[in-house]
Formats: structure tokens, sequence, C-alpha cells
């Protein structure tokens, strides 16, 4: 009876060195950094239909074109809002395209969400089930990807955009792609 | 500004000294406990005065450096301006970073000094092992500070102006939110040094449990406003009308509240009927060490959310050491004492304590539920499994329904007696509110098609509580017997924790009203406006009269202009900010008791501008809620029972009746 007592008492410091071994072996690690099986590989065929003026976005749009970002948004998420200007300041980039994939959220609100905020993108694919999503590997919004001219995955970034990422690693790609 | 040692080194110094009294409050009187050496034991109170003292000097030379604008202030540097109003330059001062860890610090000293000058009734070398724990504590926090984010490093040469601070901080609400929520993580460190110290001793006597509930009832207190303050800021700030989004940093918040809540409850038990002790004290070890969780999962990096000041993995590895050394240190001194720790009086199920471990595993439930639902992504990356993000659909079908038999049991458990209760005579005082909650949920349900069923079930719960309030307030001052006018007189001497407690149980039944009003019945209206188009939302009519540009002190704000009939004009902003760029929206809010006209314009489109309405029926209600729920516990702690852990030593525990 003692021993099952005891044993019972020790349980949460189990659970708490099982968390503690869990946290320490994600420290350090960039929760942003994320390995992804699709770089250098082309973009994964897909058609997703537009938000309403009916121009939707596929996998020919990527194949043949100008050095893309895909950027992976919804409206219900909080960080998307943060990236958003640094979107919109990369249109300003000349030789990038910019397209989103509004990933599971309902047209409508999509809309609200660029209504509000501006829309960055050359061209959105709405994906409501999140389908295609699966297909990028996308583990979260938002998730920026780099497409090169011929339609390879070159780069991805999960979380946020941040000014710094976009300047000392999305950037410099961006330019040797378009050499 | 700068040159030769300043104000900046003497905040520097005063740290220092403050992390070497720290130590010796921590190692001394513990040994000294142990040992029974007198001086040792009577250096805790000292000690603990004097580190308050050390930090409170540390924390006033920040406070000076940011306003004066001393840029050689790498800390002022990067987070203040000297164009910034005053109040945002002083509350800059833990608007980052190691500003908000100083606070954090400056409130641990704080707490326990109050022990050392207001606990003077607790036996002394208890209260020297209570200092000990929580100089042990500040011993990790100051060397945080001093080792990976020192407040007072300098830059050389000093900039002419600051970085700025980030435009969603310059905000009234962000500004003093912050401090009740520290106050309330660092107010629950008492009830965890209480803990160990009990602990280490060996035993918890039921007069424990009354040393330990104000401590807990201030910090719980403080923690609700917190939460209420950033839930309303979320609301007012984000402009989309939330005002919950299930962040890691908020969920950080609400876990230490779940369990603080639980904390509170049964450490009526282990006062009133000297049993649940093991648990208790588990509560309060868990209760600390999910507000220093949260603090590891922001400051870390280690799950990403937007209120993430700092991701610096040396800081997050500091922190893992220092949650490992104390909540690991704790755990395994309760591995070891606590199957020692005799149970006891019995109770069957059907009982005040029954109801009150109800709601302690039910909030239990809650607080693991929500943890679970925050580590997951990380749980499940370190199993290999594929990266997902967890959001409010999890939560919204997890957490919810746990709160509908929460509530039910709120409202029966204080009709019910100690020891052993008859549930179907409390149902049969209960059954007129019962049946009335239920009409009034048919009601909604007949009078909106399409409502939703969980909103619904918010109402008839949160019906069925405010019912079981006001029952139990009239039985309680007997208003059959002596009608309204002696009921009343008894209610003015009813103890303040009896009203308390009816206070706090009302404040959840009007939040939760809200939250199932707000979420299950507002309407909205998205779209594109142009000068003159007019919309009819829940009986407003609002007119859209176009947009000017306005000139702020740091920003330009489109200002749109909505002439509501009946109303008077609306004046929804977004303002864009020039540093660090960034554009903030200003809602419009038309705050009513019945709901709240919500108003938000956007950028151009085409010939009009991006509009959003919302009308959110009883939003208000959720932080008013939340207010009396505060204002509940602070109500208690004003109990002559409860003032600052008064009450006389029990000789011997109390002979137990046999059930």
């Amino acid at each position: 009876m003692r021993n099952y007592r005891f044993l019972i008492a020790a349980l949460p410091l189990a659970i708490m060195i099982g968390l503690a071994g869990m946290f320490y072996g994600r420290l350090g690690k960039d929760p942003a950094e994320l390995p992804s099986a699709l770089i250098g590989k082309p973009v994964p065929e897909f058609e997703l239909p537009g938000l309403d003026d009916g121009k939707g976005l596929a996998a020919a749009d990527l194949r043949d074109g100008p050095v893309t970002v895909v950027n992976v948004f919804a409206s219900w998420c909080a960080p998307c809002r943060i990236e958003h200007p640094l979107l919109t300041a990369l249109t300003k980039v000349p030789g990038i395209r910019i397209v989103g994939i509004a990933y599971k959220d309902e047209p409508a609100a999509t809309r609200g969400f660029l209504d509000q905020l501006g829309n960055p993108y050359a061209r959105i694919g709405v994906d409501q089930a999140g389908r295609v999503a699966i297909d990028w590997g996308v583990y979260g919004v938002p998730e920026t990807y780099l497409v090169s001219k011929d339609g390879q995955i070159m780069w991805k970034h999960v979380g946020p955009l941040t000014e710094d990422v976009i300047r000392h690693e999305m950037l410099p790609l961006a330019d040797r792609l378009l050499k | 500004m700068s040159g030769g040692p300043g104000i900046a080194e003497f905040g520097h110094f005063a740290l220092i000294l403050a992390f070497c009294v720290a130590l010796a409050q921590g190692l001394v009187p513990l040994v000294g406990a142990a040992r029974g050496h007198v001086p040792s034991i009577r250096l805790a109170d000292n000690a603990a005065v004097l580190q308050f003292l050390l930090v409170a000097a540390a924390f006033a030379a920040l406070v000076h450096a940011y306003v004066t604008s001393d840029f050689s202030v790498l800390n002022v540097f990067e987070n203040s301006h000297s164009r910034k109003p005053m109040l945002y330059k002083v509350t800059g001062v833990w608007g980052n970073h190691e500003g908000s860890l100083l606070l954090w610090a400056l409130m641990l000293t704080m707490f326990g000094a109050m022990v050392a000058v207001f606990g003077r009734n607790l036996p002394e070398t208890f209260r020297a092992r209570v200092l000990s724990v929580q100089g042990l504590i500040g011993v990790g926090f100051i060397a945080f500070m001093l080792f990976t984010s020192n407040p007072f490093a300098r830059i050389d040469p000093a900039p002419l102006e600051g970085n700025g601070l980030n435009p969603i901080l310059q905000d009234p609400g962000l500004a003093f939110h912050p401090p009740f929520l520290y106050a309330g993580y660092v107010g629950i460190s008492i009830a965890f040094s209480f803990a160990v110290a009990a602990l280490i001793e060996g035993r918890v006597p039921p007069s424990w449990a009354r040393w330990v509930r104000p401590w807990t009832l201030a910090a719980w207190a403080m923690l609700t406003i917190g939460i209420t303050g950033g839930s309303y800021w979320a609301y007012y700030e984000l402009g989309w009308g939330g005002f919950w989004f299930w962040d890691p940093v908020e969920n950080a918040s609400l876990m230490p509240w779940l369990a603080a809540t639980a904390l509170l409850h049964s450490a009526i038990v282990v006062e009133k009927r000297d049993t649940l002790k093991s648990w208790t004290i588990l509560l309060a070890i868990i209760a600390f060490s999910l507000s220093l969780l949260g603090t590891f999962l922001v400051r870390s990096g280690v799950l990403t959310s937007v209120h993430a000041f700092a991701s610096d993995p040396t800081r997050g590895f500091f922190i893992l050491v220092f949650l490992l050394a104390v909540t690991g240190g704790a755990l395994t001194l309760y591995a070891i004492r606590a199957p020692g720790l005799k149970a006891g009086g019995m109770f069957q199920t059907v009982s005040r304590e029954g109801a009150l471990v109800l709601n302690n595993l039910l909030l239990a439930t809650a607080t693991a539920t929500v943890l679970l639902g925050t580590l997951y992504p990380l749980i499940l990356d370190a199993v290999g499994g594929a990266k997902v993000s967890v959001g409010p659909p999890y939560f919204n079908s997890t957490f919810m329904p746990l709160m509908v038999p929460l509530m039910v049991a709120v409202a029966i458990g204080p009709l019910l007696p100690w020891k052993r209760g008859d549930l179907m005579g409390v149902l049969g005082r209960l059954k007129f509110i019962a049946l009335a909650s239920a009409v009034a949920g048919l009601l909604v349900l007949w009078l909106t098609s399409d409502a939703p069923l969980l909103p619904v079930l918010g109402f008839i719960v949160a019906f069925f509580l405010a019912g079981g309030v006001v029952v139990e307030v009239l039985e309680r001052t007997q208003f059959r017997k002596l009608g309204a006018l002696g009921a009343l007189r008894r209610l003015f001497a009813l103890p303040r924790g009896a009203i308390g407690m009816s206070l706090a149980h009302m404040g959840l039944a009007v939040s939760i009203f809200g939250v199932a009003a707000a979420t299950g019945f507002a309407e909205e209206h998205l779209g594109i406006m142009k000068q003159g188009d007019t919309v009819e939302i829940a009986g407003w009519r609002l007119t859209f009269d176009g947009v000017e540009d306005v000139p702020g002190p740091n920003y330009t704000a489109t200002r749109g202009r909505f002439a509501v009939a009946g109303l008077g004009p609306m004046y929804p902003e977004t303002r864009r900010f020039e540093s660090p760029p960034m554009e903030t929206t200003e809602a419009a809010i038309h705050p009513t008791v019945l709901g709240d006209l919500y108003v938000v314009v956007g950028e151009k489109t085409g010939p009009g501008h991006a509009v959003r309405i919302y009308w959110k029926p009883f939003v208000v209600w959720i932080w008013l809620g939340g207010l009396m729920m505060a204002a509940g516990g602070f109500f208690s702690l004003s109990d002559r029972r409860l003032r600052v852990g008064a009450p006389v030593r029990r000789a011997a525990p109390q002979p137990q009746a046999a059930e």
C-alpha cells in the first residue's frame, strides 16, 4: 500500500521530467525552421479556385512566370496580420510576384482580412479544405515559399516573415533566381 | 547624458546586492531552521525586506533611465523614444523582456517582504522556511537577469534617439494589464513557498490552509484583473471583435488561473475539514510551475507567439534549468513526503467537500486540456510526428464542454452542507431555478432559429448559476423567515468571505452569459462602403460619411466618420506609425449594457473603404464578470478571519468525527 502511494506521489515528478526533456530537445531549434522534403522539388500538382474574381491558382501558374513568393495565410491567424505589412512592402520589389493560398478560411473572412489590410497578392487560391496545403507540406500558417521561374520550390519559411529573414535569406536567394 | 558611473550602474549594483541577499535568505534560514539556530532563523525577515528595497532601487533606477530618455542604456535605446508620451515612457519599462523581468522580481520580493512584515503570527521557523524558498526563487530570477538579460547594459557611444516602442504597445490597456498579471503569477509563488515549507516540515495542519488562502486569494484576484484587462485590450485593439484567441501567451495566463482557482477551493477543504492535503500541496506546486512554464514558453522561443518578446536559446536554457530546479525540487520533495501526509476527515460524495472535489477535478482537467493544447505541437514534434498548430476549434470542443458541468457544480456546491449533503433536497430548492433557466434557454433557441447549441447551453448554465447564487444568498440571509428588511440586515452581518464568494460566483455567471451571447449571437457586416452608404445592423443605422487623414503625435491616422441614427458620429481609425513602420486599428466602440456597436475602417478599396461593423451583444458582461470575480476576491480578503493569515494556531488537530 505504501509503495503504491509513493508511486502516485512520484507521478507528477515523472511527468515533469518527461516534459523538461522534451523542452530541452526543442531548445535552440528555431520553431520556425522545419525540414522540408520539398525543397528543390517541383511544386505539387494542384488547382485552386480564386476568391471572387475567378482568377485562382494552379501549379501551371508557377511553372512559367516570374520568381514567385507563395504565402499561405488565413484571416484567423494572428501572425499573418503581423507579417502582412512586409508582404505589402515585398510587392514593390521588382521581378517578384506574390501569390497567396488562403488556408482553411471562409472566403468572406478572407475578403474581410484583405479589405482591411490591403491585398498584396497577384493571385489567390482558396484552399478551404486544406488539401492542397497538405501536398505543399504546410505545417501551420503563416508559411512562405519561394518558387523559381520553372516551378521549383527553392525555400520555405514557417511562421511570420521578419525583416531579417526577408533581407538575409529570401531576397538574396530571389536575386540569384532572377539571374 | 552619460559619463561616469551613473544611476544605471547604481541600479545594476543594487541588483547584484539583491542577488547576494537572496542567496543568504535562501540558504541561511533553511539551515538554521533545520538546526534550530535562532539567529539564522531570524535573518529571514530582515533579508526579505532588504532584498525588496534593493530590487526596488534597481527598478527605480531603470524607471529614471526611461523617464530621462538615457539612450546610453541599451534597453532604453531599444524600447523608448524621447518624443514618446511620458506615460508610455514609464510603462515602456516593462514593455520589454529585461524590464518585465525586473518588474517580476520587484513583485516577487515585494510579496516576500509582505510575508516578513505581515506574517508575524506564523510560527517563526515556518516563516523562515517560507522566506527561504522565496529567497531561492529570487536567486534564480535575479541570476537570470544578471547573467542573460541585464536591463542596465550600456552602449557606447550613446545614440541620440531611441528606437521607439512598438506602437501596438502604446496603449493604456497594454500598459497596465501586465503588472496585474505579474503580481498574480508571482503571488502564487507564496502559495508555492508555503507548500514547500510544509513539505519540509512534513505536516499540513488546517491552519496551513488558513495562512495560504489570503495570499492565494490576492494573487488570484490580481491574475483575474490581469486576464480580464488583457482580454479587453485584445478586443478593442486587434480590431476583430474577438476577446480570447487561445494564443500560447493567453493560455500561459489562463493555466495558472485555473490551477489557482482550484487551489483556492481545495484549501477551503483543508482548512475546514483537514483533508485533501496532499492534493492541495500538489496544486500549489503546479500553479506556480505553470506560471514559470508560461514564462519559459514565452521567453524561450520554443513556441511561436505574437506576444514573444525575445527568443534566445541561452535564456530558454536558463529558464528550463530554473524550472527544473524549482518544480523538480518541489515535486521530488512531494514524492518523498506526500505518502506520509495523514489523510483527514472522511466525507460522503454528496457534500460540500464532494462538490469542491468535483470542482477541483473539473478545473484540473480543464488546466490539463489547455496545457495539452498548448504543448501538443511540441509533443507531436518530439515523437517525430508532423508539425501542427492547435487553434480555437480544439479548445472550443474540449475546454468549453468542461465548463458546463463545472457551472452546475458551482451552483449546487455552496448549498450543500459539509460532510453529508442531500442532493435531492438541494435540487428541490433549485428546481424553480433549473426550470426557469431551461425555459429561458429554450426560449432563446426558439427566438433565434439557427442558434448554435453551445451558446444556448452557456445561457442555461449562466442562468442556473446566477439563480443558484441568489437562492444561496436568500437562504443564508433567511429571507423567508425575516422578510426583506431582516434579510438585508443579515446580509450586512454576513462574513465578508461569504459575500465575496457569492459575488465571485455571480461574476462567473455574468462572464459566461457574456461569452455565450457575444460568441453565439453576434451580427456582423463586412464589406466595402462608399461615402453615403447606409448599413443596418441589429437595429442601428450607420451612414458612412467618408474618411479624412488626421495627424497624430507619432502616426498618421485615416479616420472614418459614421453617422449613427440616434447616437451621433463614430470615428474608427487606422493608424500608420513611421518608426517602426506598423499599422494599428482603433475600432470605434459604442459600449452599452445590451451590447457593443463596433466599427472598424480599413484601407481604401476601389470606390470605397473596407469596413467591418459588428454588433456584439452583452460583450461588456464578460469583463464586468471578470471584475466582479476579482472584487469578490478582494472583498473576501478583507474578511477579518482571513486578514493576512491571522489565525490562532490550533494546539492539536481536531478530533475527527467518525462518519
